[in-house]
């Protein structure tokens, strides 16, 4: 049962989480699946969710039975991805999507790893090029660049160990605690929940900066070592 | 032999794509390289026109795909070099008569007797580029030194690391150190600033790049261009030997010239 739980493989895509059940019986599979999301409340709050069940037939009141089941603890399922043509009219019936467009590793963010609840974090060591978009639920850093054209989303912080070109959104649920910092700081859009940042006229990047919300407007301030009592 | 397979690529279209991969080749071949370029750019193919070969072509890629003709009867021999071939585009097909397995198939039955295959990809980022980066061994991504142009460049390198393809560099054509130094143009400073991958070539503007791809005699050829010179430096770094990078500034290009004598510097 235990193994069943370890088995379930969760990634970020680009429309929510990808959740890949291991092969056994539906029965299993539903209670494993449920205590995987009862024992990380916090990081599958609010989520949404693709199924993918490889050949496993589920019937139309199972279907629904998991739906609600997901649906009490804040979760929205979206998508069963399946091999088995029963279970694909099946989701057909019920109006989920069969198919998600295919995740490109660009646009993966993998959650393999055990996420911590509140401070899930994910650290990506490399630039984001244009027409890359990643989204996350928590805070994430970046060993890198943002590149023009580039987008990352964030609930948490964003931490860019680099240039900031790109589009930035960090507290995109509505976390006005959120912040985000860069090496060098020069975005083409900038939001803290919601809120876009005004550079300044005049303003030269190069420098490291954090951008907060203060009175509901985003603002800029040198980084200070040994400030960070300031944020 | 084993050829090595490098794919031509840049996202944005017009950048000189179709000459880099004319002029590389010429280059190439003209050192005693066995040189065979693929045209990836189904339904508008032109790199049979800038190599001077147009009115030689009896079969084509998707010919040899679809089974017609044999690959050696697909490929064309240049007039001037007798170790450079091509293997034309079709022009009444589109981009899906052609696989990326497809590619993959073609060259490897290229690489026992050729030293390079080089191949065009068409523009954009879908089908045909897939198409044309498939079988690579290293993809060299052209861009001029504009803002749209490096943006591509940017994504294009972008889904080339998450394919992991490795060994990807950039050639920076159609500078112009007059605008550079004016602050109209882009740098090559600022170009590998953002991009952030190796450098194998800086191709100055120059017209008689356009006067050759109209003739279908490449300037690689030509002793006295200068873009021909950044070309050959180009083949000679491709086949793995260190040049030096042309001086832009010191011999100025006739654009450089020509500006002077309006009396605008």
């Amino acid at each position: 049962m235990n193994d069943l739980a370890a088995a379930i493989r969760i990634k970020g895509i680009r429309d929510g989480l990808l959740v890949s059940l291991p092969a056994a019986g539906w029965e299993d599979q539903r209670t494993a699946l449920l205590a995987q999301i009862d024992g990380q409340q916090a990081f599958f709050n609010g989520a949404r969710l693709a199924l993918e069940v490889g050949a496993q037939v589920i019937k139309v009141n199972e279907m629904v039975e998991l739906r609600d089941q997901l649906s009490e603890r804040n979760v929205s399922l979206w998508a069963v991805i399946s091999d088995s043509a029963a279970t694909e009219q099946t989701s057909q019936l019920l109006g989920l999507a069969t198919r998600i467009s295919k995740p490109r590793p660009e646009e993966v963010a993998n959650l393999d790893a055990e996420p911590i609840p509140e401070e899930t974090a994910l650290f990506l060591n490399r630039t984001l090029r244009s027409g890359t978009r990643i989204e996350f639920p928590g805070t994430v850093v970046v060993l890198g660049d943002i590149n023009p054209g580039a987008e990352l989303v964030a609930q948490g912080n964003i931490v860019i160990w680099g240039r900031l070109r790109g589009t930035v959104h960090a507290g995109c649920a509505g976390n006005k605690e959120a912040v985000v910092c860069a090496l060098d700081l020069l975005p083409m859009r900038l939001e803290i929940a919601g809120e876009v940042l005004r550079l300044p006229a005049g303003w030269e990047a190069g420098k490291p900066e954090v951008a907060l919300l203060r009175d509901g407007t985003v603002v800029l301030e040198h980084w200070q070592t040994g400030g960070m009592g300031q944020v | 032999m084993t050829a090595q397979v490098i794919t031509l690529a840049s996202g944005k279209g017009g950048v000189g794509k179709t000459t880099a991969v004319a002029n590389i080749a010429v280059a190439l071949a003209a050192e005693g390289s066995k040189v065979v370029c693929v045209d990836g750019d189904i339904g508008l193919r032109n790199l049979d026109v800038v190599m001077g070969l147009e009115n030689r072509i009896v079969y084509d890629i998707v010919d040899v795909i679809e089974g017609r003709c044999k690959l050696r009867q697909a490929m064309i021999r240049d007039k001037h070099l007798p170790e450079l071939y091509l293997i034309p585009a079709a022009q009444t097909r589109d981009k899906n008569a052609v696989s990326p397995s497809d590619m993959v198939r073609i060259c490897n039955e290229l690489r026992p007797d050729a030293d390079y295959v080089l191949i065009d990809s068409p523009a954009g980022i879908e089908r045909g580029f897939r198409n044309a980066i498939a079988p690579a061994d290293r993809v060299l991504v052209v861009t001029n030194p504009e803002v749209s142009a490096v943006r591509d460049a940017d994504r294009v390198i972008g889904i080339l690391e998450a394919e992991e393809k490795r060994g990807t560099a950039l050639i920076i054509n159609r500078l112009n150190p007059a605008l550079v130094k004016q602050h109209d143009m882009l740098s090559a400073e600022d170009v590998l600033d953002l991009l952030g991958i190796a450098l194998i070539g800086i191709v100055p503007e120059d017209e008689t790049v356009i006067v050759g791809s109209n003739r279908g005699t490449p300037v690689a050829q030509d002793p006295r261009s200068r873009a021909g010179q950044a070309f050959r430096n180009i083949a000679q770094r491709v086949r793995g030997e260190e040049v030096p990078f042309l001086d832009m500034d010191k011999q100025p290009g006739l654009w450089d010239r020509l500006q002077r004598m309006r009396g605008r510097k």
